[in-house]
Order: C-alpha cells, then sequence, then structure tokens
C-alpha cells in the first residue's frame, strides 16, 4: 500500500501535475517544503525591515508612497507562503517563534544595513531582481499552493524591480554626489546579491532531492550566472560598474564570465555573524511580543461579540 | 487565554459574472476581521470586486486517496457527453 501511494506520488511528480495538501507525500518532501517555504515567509517579513528604515525619510511624498506600498508587499508575501505552510500541517505561531528564537533562518541578504537612500533603489534593481530569477521557476514547483503563491509574488515583484531601477535612473540624472550614492551602493549589494542564489552546486548537498521532487527546478550556480547575464546590460544603460575585475564577456560560452563571491563571509552571516542579524530578529521579537495584547483583546473582543449575538437571536 | 486566531479561507470574484475562487487562507479573530484582512492581502492590485470567508473548519473535502472510487460514478457514462451521438454532417444546427 504504502508502495503504492509513493508510486503515485513520483507518477505525479515526474508528469508535471502537482502535489495538493490532501495528497500523500513523503515525510521528507512534507519536511523539505515546510523548511524551505517558512525560510521564504520569514525572509519577505524581515525583509520589511531594511527598507522600512527609510519610510520616514523618503526624499518626496512620491516616494514614501511607493516604498509604503512596497513594504506592505512584502508582509503579503510573507501571509501568502505562511498560509501555504499551514496547508502543510504547519502551525503559523510556531514558526514565528523559531524565527524569533533563530531556529530557522532567513535570507541573510537582509542582515545588511541601508546606509542611504540609494539603498532603496539598489534592493529593488538587484535584491528583488535576484529574488525574481529564483522565484520565477518556483512558479512550477510541484507543490501546488508554493506554486500558486509564488505566482502572485512574482507579479508583485516586478512592480519593486522597476521602482528600484527608475529611483536610480533618477539619481544618475542628478548631481556628481548622488551617482557616487548609487555606484557606492551598488559596490555594496552586488557581491551580497550573487549569494542569494545559495552556495556553489558541489556545496549544496540538498539541491539532487530537490530537483528530484520538481521543489527546485534550476540549480543555485545556474540561476546566478542567468542573474549576471541579465544584470551587465542593466548597469551599463543605468551607467555604473559591478565591483568585479574578472566580470567580461566569454564569446565562447555567450555568457558573463565572473569572480567568486566570498564564502567565508556568506557563511559568517548565515551562522549569525553578519552586521544586522542581532538587530532584525530582535526587531521582529519585540513586534510580536509589544502586539501581543493586541491578538489577546481581538480574541476577547470576537468572544464577547459572539455571545451578545446570541443573546440577540 | 488563547491567543491563537482561527483560520478562514478566501474565496474571491475577480470580477461581475464570475464565480468566487479560492486563492488562500489567513487567520482573523472573527469574520468581520477576516473579511478586512483577505482585503489587504488577497486583493491589493484591483483583484477583486467580493470576498467570502469561510472557518477552515467548515470545509468537508473529499478524500484524494479515494478519489478514484469516490469519482467513478462518472467515469463510465460516456453517453453524457455530447460526442458520445453519431449525427450526419449534413444535419444543421446540431
Amino acid at each position: 500500500m504504502a508502495d503504492d501511494l509513493e508510486l503515485r506520488f513520483e507518477r505525479t511528480v515526474q508528469a508535471e501535475a502537482r502535489i495538493e495538501p490532501r495528497d500523500w507525500m513523503p515525510d521528507g518532501y512534507r519536511k523539505t517544503l515546510i523548511r524551505q517555504i517558512a525560510q521564504h515567509a520569514h525572509s519577505e517579513i524581515i525583509g520589511m525591515q531594511p527598507e522600512g528604515n527609510w519610510i520616514s525619510r523618503a526624499p518626496s511624498l512620491r516616494r514614501k508612497a511607493i516604498l509604503l506600498a512596497k513594504v506592505q508587499d512584502e508582509a503579503g508575501h510573507g501571509l501568502y507562503l505562511y498560509s501555504a505552510t499551514e496547508t502543510l500541517g504547519a502551525d503559523r505561531e510556531d514558526l514565528t517563534t523559531k524565527l524569533i528564537e533563530g531556529r530557522q533562518k532567513y535570507s541573510s541578504i537582509f542582515n545588511y544595513p541601508t546606509l542611504t537612500f540609494a539603498d532603496v533603489g539598489v534592493i529593488g534593481w538587484l535584491v528583488d531582481g535576484a529574488a525574481i530569477c529564483n522565484q520565477v521557476p518556483l512558479c512550477r514547483t510541484s507543490y501546488g499552493p508554493y506554486a500558486r503563491a509564488m505566482i502572485r509574488i512574482c507579479k508583485e515583484e516586478s512592480f519593486h524591480q522597476r521602482q528600484g531601477y527608475e529611483l536610480l535612473m533618477t539619481m544618475m540624472r542628478g548631481t556628481q554626489q548622488q551617482r557616487d550614492m548609487v555606484q557606492d551602493s551598488v559596490n555594496r549589494w552586488w557581491w551580497p546579491a550573487l549569494m542569494m542564489f545559495g552556495p556553489p552546486d558541489d556545496e549544496s548537498p540538498n539541491t539532487a532531492q530537490s530537483m528530484a521532487w520538481r521543489i527546485k527546478r534550476d540549480t543555485n550556480d545556474e540561476l546566478r550566472q542567468k542573474f549576471v547575464n541579465m544584470s551587465v546590460p542593466q548597469a551599463e544603460a543605468l551607467g555604473v560598474t559591478f565591483p568585479d575585475p574578472e566580470l567580461k564577456w566569454n564569446e565562447e560560452r555567450g555568457q558573463y564570465d565572473f569572480g567568486t563571491p566570498d564564502w567565508d563571509e556568506f557563511w559568517q552571516v548565515v551562522k549569525g555573524g553578519g552586521v544586522c542579524n542581532a538587530q532584525r530578529v530582535a526587531h521582529r521579537r519585540k513586534a510580536h511580543e509589544d502586539g501581543a495584547w493586541v491578538r489577546e483583546a481581538a480574541v476577547a473582543h470576537a468572544a464577547k461579540q459572539a455571545v451578545t449575538k446570541e443573546g440577540a437571536a | 487565554m488563547s491567543t491563537s486566531w482561527p483560520l478562514w479561507e478566501v474565496f474571491v470574484r475577480g470580477k461581475r459574472g464570475l464565480n468566487h475562487v479560492h486563492v488562500g487562507s489567513l487567520h482573523a479573530p472573527d469574520a468581520e476581521m477576516a473579511l478586512r484582512n483577505a482585503r489587504d492581502v488577497y486583493t491589493r492590485r484591483n483583484e477583486g470586486v467580493s470576498i467570502w470567508v469561510v472557518p477552515a473548519t467548515a470545509i468537508t473535502a473529499s478524500s484524494p486517496d479515494e478519489k478514484d472510487p469516490f469519482f467513478a460514478p462518472s467515469g463510465d457514462k460516456v453517453y453524457r457527453h455530447p460526442t458520445f451521438y453519431a449525427i450526419p454532417e449534413d444535419v444543421p444546427h446540431l
């Protein structure tokens, strides 16, 4: 019987059909998905902080309204994804607890500080650009609720990337000081953006299984290369350079060659040693704990309303 | 006191003339808040003209394990489809 179920699961996945919440699935598949989707959801939620840092200091009402909408989208993305984990039997409260106790991770990119307003533009262009590269293939991931959440997210990320690029184009048309600010920001974010695709393929032990299950559709290195190829002409159009002396077109490969990210730095940030790790998690914990009375009051209000309604009926 | 809010399933009618379609779920303390949260989470870009929220516990679903026997009654009734009937090609409007 178990073999039958497993066979049916394998066939469904190989036929490019979707696995849905109440279908039988291997324990490993369920665990991998919960871990990956939760990590993704946490990234969206923590990702509100670096940009939220600039909402009150946006240089115009237009930029403030755009930034508010973008940060609100990140909250929405986190919620779509938490909703997907719950279809696998995860508990929302439990996931939040794991995040604020540091037992589940989020994307390391959000442990870097946003020092200038140009960072808002560069995050939109490069960080959201890298996220889109990662996420577009996930629209075809084998688990239905995850794929559907990714479709919604990708539609919205497109606005994020374009607003960032437009912001940078505006700054590049400004003063020399503003152009320098953009270049400085690109210099700081380029390598961390390349690290967003994860460790090199030969150091990514889970990739093979995830690809067999059709959870993951491309390897880390394939996506990283694709992102570099896409970004170089965009940088040229903008008038900035990437801080990589090895970056050059390879006629033979039909792709750009590029240098190796500092993987020691990557692992150091993953393990909690980044500039903002402690601050990001502490802020999330404080928001959760400070909001406890609101959650309690809402439950009390709902209970009271239910009683009043019953009495009136 | 437990502060965890119940789960609601959200259905959105994209525009007049279409059915409500399931879009996801969310937590809320009561139906009214569920509607407001659904508006903020699932319709930030004019995706809907109407929203339904349903307590997740109120939904009864068929079991995927019984998929074959459960839907079997319609499997062998090809005569329910118009293509089952052979009609000469020169008969119009049929």
